[in-house]
């Protein structure tokens, strides 16, 4: 089977000043100005230094597990009726989620580059875990921000990365949660610009990170194409659904897609509802600056950013990544409000009938199959219906438990 | 134009330092913040910056952060801050600039923005998460009303930066002292920054800002430089004040007063009125 590419994606976008469309960019205070262009240098030229690209390769092999299997769900397929449903499996991979795709290639990159003290923020603590282990493969240093009260539900991701040696500070300020961990990692890497490396969890943050962040993943969307092809004969099937909190995992599998005939459905969180607490950035948001980058964001009319609300940590974040919102406003992909509720139903979905305990996250992307397949009916016989299983839910069990 | 220029020429013909102080609007208390301001104009502020409360500031220590949440919990916005700087302007001619982050600043829409600040009296802005390179909207909108639109350099801004800066900065150079936060402990490295920027900033004063919590602080950092800020030890001074039931309005007033005499003159210089009021312990 030839390799797909770890890194070197189509030219489409964003501009060389990081914007895609009117998002992204870089709103940062001038003390980060010659970090992120020190970051560019060395990322322009590690993209495609063939070293740098082999050691990635062979780490995403030996250690993550790569490739991720894509599993075909045939008993979930006859219980939604009308599409042949196929999981990139991502929570397959070292850590229970897509997450160390990006990690190991900044943290790669960090190396390279002579970093020696790494940090970073997680929500629901799967970036921070796969931030910890690979900082723990590494030998380096690493601090982890989290909000308190993620810290509180995500317990068992807090001991993983105290194990695997890491430093759990927790963000005690606003919400407690994903914005102002992010926050607390933004204002320590003001602090501390000469020796320490952000590796950012997301497609969020000032460029270069969205594209990094977003060029790590590809190789989900690469995956994808080449086992479709051995699977079905055709590398592009009629829909792609992904989860969307900051969005890196939907733009893995999106953006190797993005100039096919194929629909792209991204899933928010839209928690207790549009008219209750949420994260639905897109149905609700406008343009605002929020760490770093302009995008589309949840705040109130005076411009101060609202807290989001969602029963994943994962997605409980006011912002989302900047080409996510330029898609949005293009009508590429088309993002859709998920419940609380409905991300519970689909934890139980795809535990019943696959086997596979979703993420809370992953789940959101679960609970837009039916409506996903009904469209499709509607174009094409037997459609083609690929999601992005991102993450495992054994993070999950103390919320899932209380609610189901 | 704007009132800073004349204000920096004057100084320098006088050999003097421009202070800058740095206090929240609605902090500590939304009809608490105009009188502080008149008390640091009447302590012998040189140009005052009135800080516009964001629920997300990136570059503020914690003294800053929590005059922003104690603002914010008043409902304080934008609106609010014209009508304490429209206040102030009723009786002083004092430069005046708004300091803030930048996404209330587009909600608000910039041009109505600069429209309103300028009509409130306001001199300049200051946009932290604002670099040159993003400003285009908002260069345009102060160019058309009238403002200043101060830019930022930090010890690890390269040369060409520093150049570059200058070249859009108007009012003044900020150099952020250290590379931290507000309010951070001030480093050994400063000196030799701050003599780099005063060769390479040739087409505005230079004001050096973070960090500075002492009459003694303003003297070492000034050799290089037209003037000092002091935000989060005035922050930190007002909320003690404010805070301790047990001091009248007019003795906090009279003591912040003083501070900012202190701050620019030190401790041999008395102040004007009644610094016998300053509660112990003050700085």
């Amino acid at each position: 089977m030839p390799q797909p590419a770890v890194d070197s994606p189509p030219d489409t976008g964003p501009d060389d000043s990081g914007h895609f469309g009117p998002y992204g960019g870089a709103y940062v205070p001038e003390i980060l100005t010659p970090v992120l262009e020190e970051l560019k240098a060395a990322y322009a030229t590690y993209k495609d230094d063939p070293e740098f690209q082999d050691e990635l390769r062979t780490l995403l092999h030996t250690y993550t597990g790569r490739p991720t299997p894509l599993t075909y769900c045939d008993r979930l397929s006859d219980a939604i009726g009308g599409a042949h449903i196929y999981a990139k499996r991502e929570d397959l991979c070292h850590t229970g989620a897509h997450k160390i795709n990006n990690t190991l290639g900044q943290l790669l990159l960090a190396d390279r580059m002579g970093k020696e003290r790494i940090i970073a923020e997680t929500g629901a603590g799967q970036h921070g875990v796969a931030t910890a282990t690979a900082c723990a493969k590494f030998g380096m240093d690493c601090i982890v921000y989290m909000g308190a009260e993620d810290m509180e539900r995500q317990r068992l991701n807090v001991e993983r990365m105290r194990l695997l040696g890491a430093e759990v500070r927790p963000a005690t300020s606003g919400s407690q949660t994903l914005k102002d961990a992010t926050n607390e990692a933004i204002r320590d890497w003001v602090s501390n610009p000469a020796d320490t490396f952000y590796i950012i969890g997301s497609v969020v943050g000032p460029h270069p990170y969205p594209t990094m962040t977003r060029n790590f993943h590809r190789i989900i969307g690469e995956e994808t194409r080449t086992q479709l092809r051995a699977e079905i004969g055709t590398e592009v099937p009629d829909a792609l659904i992904a989860c969307v909190g900051g969005g890196s995992n939907a733009i893995g599998l999106f953006h190797p897609f993005l100039d096919e005939d194929v629909r792209m459905y991204g899933a928010e969180a839209a928690g207790q509802g549009l008219n209750g607490r949420h994260a639905a950035t897109m149905s609700a948001g406008t343009p605002g600056v929020l760490h770093g980058a302009m995008s589309l964001l949840l705040q109130d009319d005076a411009g101060q950013v609202e807290l989001a609300h969602s029963v994943s940590a994962g997605l409980d974040y006011p912002g989302v990544g900047p080409e996510h919102a330029h898609l949005h406003d293009t009508g590429r992909v088309e993002y859709r409000p998920v419940t609380d509720t409905e991300a519970l139903d689909g934890v139980q979905l795809l535990s019943e009938t696959e086997g596979i305990i979703p993420a809370l996250e992953t789940a959101h992307a679960v609970a837009l199959f039916q409506d996903v397949a009904d469209d499709l009916q509607s174009e094409t016989s037997d459609p083609v219906i690929v999601f992005n299983c991102s993450g495992r839910g054994d993070k999950d069990m103390d919320t899932i438990a209380k609610h189901l | 134009m704007s009132r800073l220029n004349p204000t920096f020429r004057r100084l320098r013909a006088q050999n003097e330092k421009a202070m800058g102080l740095f206090l929240t609007n609605g902090f500590p208390a939304p009809d608490a913040t105009l009188p502080i301001l008149h008390a640091i104009d009447r302590g012998g502020a040189d140009f005052i910056e009135l800080g516009m409360p964001f629920s997300d500031p990136l570059a503020e220590g914690r003294p800053i952060q929590r005059s922003s949440e104690r603002a914010l919990s008043h409902g304080v916005t934008l609106d609010d801050a014209f009508e304490t700087a429209a206040g102030f302007r009723a009786e002083s001619d004092t430069p005046l600039l708004l300091m803030g982050y930048i996404n209330p600043v587009l909600k608000y829409g910039a041009d109505r923005f600069c429209k309103n600040a300028a009509a409130a009296g306001v001199d300049g802005l200051i946009l932290p998460d604002l670099p040159p390179q993003e400003s285009a909207q908002i260069q345009e909108a102060t160019q058309a009303h009238g403002l200043d639109l101060v830019f930022l350099i930090a010890p690890n801004s390269s040369d060409d930066r520093i150049r570059q800066v200058d070249r859009k900065a108007s009012g003044f150079v900020y150099a952020v002292s250290v590379t931290g936060l507000t309010g951070s402990a001030l480093d050994g490295g400063v000196d030799a920054y701050l003599e780099r920027a005063r060769q390479l900033v040739t087409e505005n004063p230079l004001c050096v800002g973070f960090g500075i919590k002492t009459h003694e602080d303003a003297v070492r950092l000034t050799p290089h430089t037209d003037g000092f800020i002091v935000g989060s030890a005035l922050i930190n001074h007002v909320e003690a004040l404010w805070d301790d039931a047990s001091h009248s309005d007019a003795e906090r007033l009279d003591a912040v007063e003083a501070f900012a005499h202190t701050l620019k003159h030190g401790d041999d210089t008395p102040a004007p009125s009644s610094q016998e009021t300053a509660p112990a312990g003050t700085p």
